[in-house]
């Protein structure tokens, strides 16, 4: 089975990141941005049956930084 | 003082960090690798140098954090050892849980190379009480990702309990309240980004990061 985790920084956390790609797609002439966040997709491959519970606590130990990031369980 | 330097995959500041403590102590510190789960017997600090571990992956600290030596190094924290963590050392912690918080890209997202003002807000712990209240330093820093970030009521709390322990005095990178180093709620783990085992001699340009290391020396014994 396959999940994939998106990892996405938390309402109020800076992204600069985000801040230049808004920056540089303002640059190439596209309108009406009003803002980029940059997040990360990590995609597993784990054994049929594996528990969400289990996928969610792979997260929160090391996946995700709980601290400045949510992220989001998708089973494929 | 006994000391042990860890080494991850991928530190380059380790031995800066043993010639520093073995040049202010007279004694060489154990080098222990990160898959060692055990640290020597008898440790008084603990030093966790800059670099670049596990190439930043997945974010800075993030591996090392969880590597085999880092559960005896968060043991030997709760029992009260000296824990020392420069530059990738200070992401390290704060991905270990031993600091608040988090380092992230600095606001500019240029890497900052260079040395930094600092002034020693907190002098009355065993890593700085070698400086004055308030003294201004100068140390260089060397980091993509020192922009410190927590919630504002943390902030609040590590402001009023005295555990900003370095603040810069000029633009860096975006750190939250310009926070340069931190220290934990017992006195006894703190991070910081600037590179105080880069000024122990003269030669190298100035002897600012010296009383880091004397404090402790006296500090520890």
């Amino acid at each position: 089975m396959k999940a994939r985790v998106t990892i996405t920084l938390k309402p109020g956390v800076l992204d600069p990141q985000g801040r230049a790609i808004q920056n540089a797609l303002g640059g190439l002439g596209f309108e009406g941005i009003a803002g980029v966040r940059q997040g990360k997709v990590i995609e597993l491959d784990l054994a049929d049956g594996t528990s969400e519970a289990v996928i969610d606590a792979m997260c929160s130990k090391l996946l995700a930084n709980t601290v400045i990031e949510n992220y989001r369980i998708e089973l494929l | 003082m006994k000391a042990a330097v860890i080494v991850f995959p991928g530190s380059n500041c380790d031995r800066d960090l043993a010639v520093a403590i073995e040049t202010i102590t007279g004694t060489a510190p154990a080098m222990v690798w990160h898959r060692d789960a055990e640290l020597p017997a008898g440790l008084d600090l603990i030093a966790l140098p800059g670099g670049f571990s596990y190439g930043d992956y997945l974010r800075s600290g993030a591996m090392s954090a969880r590597s085999p030596v880092m559960q005896a190094v968060v043991a030997a924290a709760a029992q009260g050892r000296a824990v020392l963590g420069v530059c990738n050392g200070f992401q390290v912690l704060t991905e270990a849980g031993l600091l608040p918080g988090a380092l992230m890209r600095n606001a500019g997202l240029d890497f900052v190379c260079r040395d930094v003002g600092l002034r020693v807000e907190n002098s009355q712990t065993m890593f700085t009480a070698r400086y004055d209240a308030g003294e201004a330093i100068r140390i260089p820093v060397a980091h993509h990702d020192g922009n410190y970030f927590t919630d504002t009521e943390t902030l609040d709390r590590l402001e009023g309990e005295g555990r900003v322990v370095l603040r810069y005095t000029e633009s860096v990178n975006g750190s939250a309240r310009d926070i340069a180093g931190i220290i934990n709620e017992t006195g006894n783990v703190l991070g910081l980004m600037p590179h105080p085992e880069r000024l122990i001699e003269a030669e190298q340009g100035g002897t600012d990061g010296r009383r880091m290391f004397e404090a402790l020396a006296v500090a520890l014994g």
